[in-house]
């Protein structure tokens, strides 16, 4: 990732132990679980359908595309709701965090120690005081076909 | 800049328009050159595009319509006679127009076309007559209203054309209403530039999302309407109702918005007959009846090309040339008539012409030719079906290949695409008389009746398009109307075996538990995909209801059993059934050894067992040992299996009870191969038969697979009860006469072919 492609602000939320953050620039809307329609026959990573205010869209389940176990039963994802280029997705994740500011300076490129399908939807990392966010690649993450 | 490119954006658009209207009114023209009205029209149009570019300094169009006006000019003044030479020359002008604005749009630039040849036809052309009309000095034309223009001058314009010719108006334009309307109608036309001041253009993006939002409150209304239900209050039911009334007349004027009539593709049809019929030389007039029919404008876009195909077919093949026309008695000029209608929540588009009709014999001999069908099978079929095979793949019947139509990718083609927006074609046809393509399609894609089905609690909609009717199967009809080969479920449904896909088992879900024998009940939607029919099981059906299609994400592009989803009354999600995605996932259309899905439109056998292409359904069994045999499956009754202690025998024949009779059985080993030993498995397999009204089971040593195959049929191997062998699955099979076989081995049948009582259920 070249400096221009690094954002300012980043809407982070978490997925099991990982802190991942979007360019809020991206991030559409943030809802809480909604119901889901179950699709047959889909990559197992897709969750379901969502009916937002009259538009479907389709719900990744991050933990699953990141081969992390389910969530803990009892509790239900968000939806992080994020624009691509041409189509709207949500990511189903554990729990919201805040917007955060990010400095040039604290940008890293992934580390290769971390697992490989993880690195492989991540954008590089930042150096937070106490943790390591990591980039989320949404176009990468949202691209599901071929996915067991 | 970007008001500079806005303005260049929006005389394109403009300028495109007036184009497609100025090739009819050109048409138009040549037949009713003493119009004044129409030379008006003609002539302003040109002078706002000539003076447009000059604005935006496209000084090559300029230069080029410029000509044109001048000739123009002098045809509205009466000074140049509009004759074919006039007219072609003025398409050519709309044509080069049409090029170099095309050139704009994609380069921003005239681009390179040299139109010097036609600038000097046009030239020519005023020129001719000489005097008045100076061409470089030509005055900057003024636009004269028609009532204006001195009368003498009218009369002018009208001797010099009268040395033609004169022709019966060609364009008619006719509403399928009442007389008063066409004539408001007609009363109307030389008014009809004030239209476009009462109508804008709109994004269509935007009207997207206003039918998007206007679902969205249609399901909050919805919500509302079901709340409110428990109040007593009378203020808030009569709020309700209002919100009800209002969303319901908001939806309509929305939908209506994204309407078109039909006549915005058929502007472009005069001039493409008259092209054509020219280049055929052959005489052709169209009428065009229903010109304000509303379509969605995505349908709209769909059928523009599969109609102009047909409209070109009818030229070129249906209609004669003058000389064959006036032998056969008819009107030397033939006509083509496009007729548009709504009828019940469809819009038909009949396309006919008063041609020759089509060829019956050439099409049959074009089908054997092809091996589309077998002479056999043509002789059973109707004519009309007959007809049909001109929409089966690779047909052409065209003597020769011509450049207009005949390239053996035509009606099939037509059919597909209107297929794939929901629609159906069809064909009618009198030798001699003419033929007419009939279309039914839907109003709009967006909103589309549906039933609504469940399984395993999931909700599916399945389009009313594919649906054929609903057949619910109960208690111990289930034993007795279901037979099960070779791991497939047949429905006997009125004497046809319909093959039966669940949708648990197709969409991987687990069907609801059902209670003891007597309670079971299967709920069987038949439905068509591809010309065939197939029952889809699903746990419960529900209602019919209008749904709005949305479109699913890219992720799920693949899973090719679902069209869409959509979004129910109670806010939630629920998907769309691909009926033709489903019927080649459980490959039922076309079941051939390897499994291979049917390809669109190859498996043409109806559900009825009609055979109207090229395939036919085989059952395939092991007949005896060595004996690999098929029996056409229209033929076969049921499949059942016998234990084998529960075979009898009377008269030194064998016999099983069967349904409260005495079904006569035909051991087919004995048969073949003499060996009368029964095998040593507990069960026997038997296929049973119609044999004039009584039934007779042949007894197999298996059952081995239902396959939808071509059957030809080489009789040079052919033995006693056979009609010959044929390929089957990549093995030589025999292919079975069973009432050979029963004529054969008892002949005593032949006697009491009256009628059995006890042997027939």
């Amino acid at each position: 990732m070249n400096q221009e492609q690094l954002a300012t602000q980043y809407a982070t939320f978490k997925v099991g132990p990982l802190l991942f953050g979007v360019d809020v620039h991206k991030v559409q809307e943030i809802i809480r679980y909604q119901e889901l329609t179950a699709v047959p026959l889909a990559p197992v990573t897709i969750q379901g359908l969502i009916n937002l205010r009259g538009q479907i869209i389709t719900a990744i389940d991050l933990r699953k595309r990141l081969s992390l176990s389910p969530i803990d039963s009892g509790k239900d994802p968000m939806n992080v709701v994020v624009q691509l280029e041409d189509e709207t997705v949500s990511f189903l994740v554990d729990a919201i965090g805040d917007v955060i500011d990010v400095d040039q300076e604290q940008y890293e490129q992934t580390p290769d120690s971390i697992t490989p399908v993880i690195r492989d939807l991540t954008d590089g990392v930042i150096k937070l005081q106490n943790s390591l966010m990591l980039i989320l690649s949404v176009s990468r993450a949202a691209d599901v076909r071929g996915v067991r | 800049m970007d008001e500079m490119d806005q303005i260049l954006k929006e005389f394109l658009v403009e300028a495109f328009d007036t184009l497609d209207g100025l090739d009819q009114e050109l048409v138009k023209l040549e037949q009713q050159p003493n119009d004044q009205e129409i030379i008006n029209s003609i002539f302003r149009k040109v002078h706002t595009i000539k003076g447009t570019c000059g604005f935006l300094e496209f000084h090559k169009l300029e230069s080029v319509t410029h000509v044109g006006e001048t000739l123009l000019d002098g045809v509205r003044a009466g000074k140049i006679a509009l004759d074919q030479d006039v007219t072609s020359a003025l398409l050519g002008l709309i044509d080069a127009t049409r090029q170099i604005l095309g050139v704009i749009s994609t380069e921003g630039n005239e681009g390179e076309g040299d139109y010097s040849a036609l600038v000097k036809t046009l030239r020519d052309l005023s020129d001719r007559r000489k005097g008045e009309v100076s061409v470089d000095a030509a005055p900057a034309p003024k636009v004269v209203p028609y009532d204006q223009i001195p009368d003498h001058l009218k009369e002018f314009v009208t001797a010099p054309a009268t040395v033609e010719t004169p022709k019966e108006p060609t364009v008619m334009e006719v509403t399928p209403q009442q007389l008063p309307e066409a004539v408001a109608q007609i009363s109307e036309d030389p008014k009809s530039s004030a239209v476009h001041d009462t109508s804008l253009r709109v994004d269509v993006g935007l009207l997207d999302q206003l039918m998007n939002l206007v679902g969205e409150l249609v399901l909050a209304r919805n919500q509302i309407l079901q709340f409110t239900k428990g109040f007593n209050d009378s203020h808030v039911l009569g709020a309700s109702q209002r919100l009800n009334l209002i969303t319901s007349e908001l939806q309509e004027g929305v939908m209506k918005t994204r309407m078109q009539p039909i006549g915005n593709i058929w502007t472009k049809f005069p001039r493409i007959v008259r092209d054509l019929s020219k280049s055929c030389g052959k005489q052709v007039a169209l009428v065009m009846v229903g010109k304000e029919t509303d379509l969605d404008k995505t349908i709209i876009e769909a059928i523009k090309d599969p109609l102009t195909h047909i409209v070109r077919n009818s030229i070129d093949h249906g209609i004669e040339t003058p000389e064959k026309r006036t032998k056969a008695g008819k009107n030397p000029e033939g006509t083509i008539t496009l007729r548009a209608f709504h009828e019940g929540g469809h819009v038909i588009i009949e396309i006919s012409d008063d041609g020759g009709g089509l060829n019956t014999e050439r099409i049959k001999q074009k089908a054997i030719e092809k091996g589309l069908s077998t002479a056999e099978k043509l002789s059973r079929m109707s004519e009309q079906d007959i007809h049909r095979l001109i929409f089966a793949p690779g047909f052409s019947t065209a003597e020769q290949i011509t450049n207009i139509s005949g390239r053996g990718v035509g009606m099939d083609v037509v059919r597909s695409n209107i297929e794939n927006i929901g629609g159906q074609v069809d064909i009618l046809s009198r030798s001699g008389e003419g033929s007419t393509i009939k279309i039914k399609i839907p109003l709009t894609l967006a909103i589309i009746p549906a039933l609504l089905v469940s399984h395993a609690k999931e909700r599916f909609a399945i389009p009313q398009v594919n649906l054929v009717e609903l057949v619910r199967v109960q208690g111990e009809a289930i034993a007795n109307h279901i037979e099960n080969v070779g791991g497939t479920k047949f429905y006997r449904l009125r004497g046809n075996l319909l093959p039966l896909v669940s949708l648990g088992d197709q969409l991987h879900l687990e069907s609801e538990e059902q209670g003891d024998v007597s309670e079971q009940k299967i709920n069987i939607i038949v439905v068509r995909a591809d010309e065939r029919q197939f029952g889809l099981v699903v746990d419960h059906v529900h209602d019919t209801e209008e749904i709005v299609v949305k479109p699913l994400g890219k992720q799920l592009k693949d899973v090719s059993v679902f069209a869409g989803a959509t979004i129910m009354g109670d806010g939630k999600v629920a998907l769309i059934l691909d009926v033709p995605g489903i019927a080649r996932r459980a490959a039922v259309l076309s079941t051939n050894s390897e499994g291979r899905p049917a390809r669109k439109g190859e498996a043409v056998t109806e559900g009825d067992g009609r055979v109207t292409g090229e395939h036919t359904s085989l059952l395939v069994v092991q007949a005896a040992s060595g004996v690999r045999a098929a029996i056409p499956l229209e033929l076969v009754q049921r499949l059942e299996e016998f234990p084998t202690n529960s075979l009898e025998r009377a008269g030194g024949r064998p016999v099983v009870q069967y349904r409260d009779g005495i079904l006569p059985l035909v051991d087919l080993r004995e048969f073949f191969n003499h060996d009368a030993v029964l095998s040593d498995e507990e069960l026997q397999h038997v296929v049973v038969f119609n044999y004039g009204s009584r039934q007779v089971g042949f007894i197999v040593q298996k059952i081995l697979d239902i396959v939808q195959e071509r059957l030809v049929v080489s009789s040079e191997e052919r033995r006693t009860g056979t009609r010959g062998a044929a390929v089957i699955q990549k093995l030589v099979t025999e292919v079975l006469d069973p009432a050979d076989i029963v004529k054969r081995s008892r002949p005593e049948f032949e006697m009491l072919s009256g009628g059995n009582p006890e042997a027939v259920n």
